[in-house]
């Protein structure tokens, strides 16, 4: 460093001349919140524009929304043309393992509350409260035909709110198909099982 | 750079020079000290904001807020063990995990509980048709682009992101949602991955060998890692 002769002056209008540096540097820090709350709607948001003050508009009565009109009573309805429960799953609905284990999922999110694991009707809700729950193993509802279970689901029955808005099509139809295969094991023989697997049963496993 | 007179300046040009001095001989010790107070002063200013911005304050993490119906997961999932889906039944199949209906509180409140005050509003709401207006506990900023269902069906659970919800009366955040923290389950999605029956069990937690059951997993959910921090994945 070179020798220093004349000494630096330091003075009181020279620091503030520097007075506006800050200053501007808080100029620099931007602060628009238009892109984190952007004019568009989300599912769920509240609204200005509607008088109920929803985004989410119900659907309007009587109407069916664009590209979900399916002329298909079967599998929307359950029900077969003459407007009696169906007594088959519809056509495009394959009653294979997947469907069964998709629909023991959906059982267990949505019928287990109330009509409990197995179908008995003792479900956490039914043995707190004054809720009773029909078992889903007396013989009426075993002799039922699936049609009428699908329409039970969509619908409702007595006390039982319908799912409708909860549960689309091929999911419930997955969920009749899941209860009748519960009704099935809680009213099995031995002989229901192939002869190569009842050494498993008979050895307790 | 110090300025200091020579002792042998001081005592021949005493009188005529010193008086005209700026400076006393402690402006040394002062023009060192200042700038380091300054320097200190700023710091702290920026520690304080940094501070306060990653407070609950803003954040917001582990504060609870007030709703219209104290509605508590910690009794209706945690002791009743009713699944999310029941409630936040678009969770699997669309970007957004969604409020329950009032009919939805009705299947049930309709026949336990009918007389409770605490459940005026919701009884309100289903004879008048009028929503109930939750308060919103997560937000992104709209410039953010989210999804449950893509998160749900390779094997997130709810609980990596929204924590034990099973064990709280009122809802409150569980971490800031900042774009690190979704990065870093985006750079090495192994360590969170979780078998897909295990998506909605809050109680899970990974093993000790995470590592090689997340690899698989992340192998077999077919999931795009090297895509997965690309901006445009979130900001599109
Ligand atoms: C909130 C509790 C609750 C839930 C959830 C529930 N049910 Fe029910 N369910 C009931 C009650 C209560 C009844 C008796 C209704 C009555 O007779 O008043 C019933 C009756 C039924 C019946 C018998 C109808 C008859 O003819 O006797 C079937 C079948 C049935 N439910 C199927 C289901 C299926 C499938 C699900 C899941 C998709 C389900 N329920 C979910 C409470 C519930
Ligand atoms: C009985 C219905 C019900 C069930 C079951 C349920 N929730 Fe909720 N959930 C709600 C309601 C009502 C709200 C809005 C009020 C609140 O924030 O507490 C909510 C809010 C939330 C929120 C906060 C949403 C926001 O505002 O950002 C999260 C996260 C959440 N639930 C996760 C879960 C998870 C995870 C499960 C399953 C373990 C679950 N919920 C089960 C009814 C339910
Ligand atoms: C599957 C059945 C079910 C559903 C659905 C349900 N609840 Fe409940 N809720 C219960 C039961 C059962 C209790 C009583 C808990 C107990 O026995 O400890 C309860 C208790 C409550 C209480 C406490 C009441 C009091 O006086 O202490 C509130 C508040 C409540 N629920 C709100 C809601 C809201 C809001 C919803 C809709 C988002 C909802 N519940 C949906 C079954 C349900
Ligand atoms: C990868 C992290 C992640 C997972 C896994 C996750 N969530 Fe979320 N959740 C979020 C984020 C982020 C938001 C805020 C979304 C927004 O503001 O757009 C959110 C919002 C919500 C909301 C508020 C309503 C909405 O749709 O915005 C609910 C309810 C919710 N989550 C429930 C759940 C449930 C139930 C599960 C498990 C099935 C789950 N979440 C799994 C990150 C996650
Ligand atoms: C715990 C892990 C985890 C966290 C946390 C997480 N993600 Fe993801 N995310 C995933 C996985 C796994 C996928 C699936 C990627 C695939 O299938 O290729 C994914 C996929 C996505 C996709 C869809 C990608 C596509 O190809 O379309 C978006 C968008 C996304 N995440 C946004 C977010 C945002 C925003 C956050 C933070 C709020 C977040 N994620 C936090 C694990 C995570
Ligand atoms: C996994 C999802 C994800 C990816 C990938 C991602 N971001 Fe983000 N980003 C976020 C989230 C979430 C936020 C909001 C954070 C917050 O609210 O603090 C965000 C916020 C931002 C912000 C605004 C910060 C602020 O506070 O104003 C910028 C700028 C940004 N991201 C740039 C990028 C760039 C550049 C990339 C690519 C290198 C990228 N992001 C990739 C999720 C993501």
């Amino acid at each position: 460093m070179a020798q220093n002769t004349q000494p630096r002056r330091w003075n009181v209008a020279r620091l503030t001349r520097l007075i506006w540096l800050p200053g501007l540097c808080l100029v620099l820090a931007a602060c628009h919140l238009d892109m984190y709350q952007q004019p568009k709607g989300y599912p769920n948001d509240p609204s200005t524009f509607f008088p109920d003050g929803r985004l989410n508009r119900p659907p309007v009565p009587n109407t069916v929304a664009i590209g979900q009109f399916q002329s298909d009573p079967h599998f929307l309805q359950g029900t077969l043309a003459d407007g009696s429960p169906a007594t088959e799953l519809p056509p495009n609905v394959k009653l294979d393992d997947r469907l069964l284990a998709y629909g023991r999922t959906r059982y267990e999110a949505f019928c287990m509350p109330c009509h409990g694991l197995v179908g008995d009707g003792q479900g956490i809700i039914a043995q707190r409260g004054p809720l009773t729950v029909p078992s889903l193993h007396q013989e009426r509802l075993r002799t039922a035909p699936v049609g009428y279970f699908y329409g039970v689901i969509t619908n409702g029955v007595g006390r039982m709110y319908g799912l409708a808005s909860r549960v689309p099509p091929e999911d419930r139809w997955a969920i009749v198909a899941y209860v009748r295969a519960l009704q099935l094991s809680q009213n099995a023989s031995i002989d229901d099982v192939p002869p190569d697997q009842r050494g498993l049963i008979e050895s307790g496993r | 750079m110090t300025f200091r007179p020579t002792s042998a300046g001081l005592s021949s040009l005493e009188g005529k020079y010193m008086s005209a001095q700026i400076f006393k001989p402690q402006a040394n010790g002062i023009f060192k000290i200042v700038p380091l107070i300054i320097a200190l002063v700023a710091a702290g200013v920026v520690l304080a904001l940094v501070g306060i911005d990653e407070s609950p304050y803003i954040t917001e993490v582990g504060v609870a807020k007030n709703q219209p119906v104290p509605f508590s997961h910690k009794h209706h999932v945690g002791e009743l063990k009713i699944d999310c889906r029941y409630c936040h039944a678009t969770v699997e199949k669309v970007a957004y995990a969604g409020y329950p209906a009032t009919e939805t509180c009705m299947s049930c409140h309709s026949q336990v509980w009918t007389n409770s005050p605490l459940l005026e509003p919701v009884r309100d709401s289903y004879v008048t048709g009028e929503p109930i207006a939750w308060n919103k506990i997560y937000e992104l900023p709209d410039f953010v682009y989210f999804n449950h269902s893509i998160h749900v069906n390779k094997g997130v659970g709810c609980s990596t992101c929204h924590g034990r919800v099973d064990e709280m009366h009122l809802l409150a955040k569980n971490q800031p949602l900042y774009m690190g923290w979704c990065l870093d389950c985006h750079r090495n999605p192994e360590q969170y991955v979780r078998p897909q029956d295990q998506v909605f069990n809050m109680e899970w937690q990974p093993t000790a060998n995470q590592a090689a059951e997340g690899a698989r997993l992340v192998a077999e959910y077919h999931i795009r890692k090297e895509q997965l921090t690309n901006c445009y994945i979130c900001h599109r």
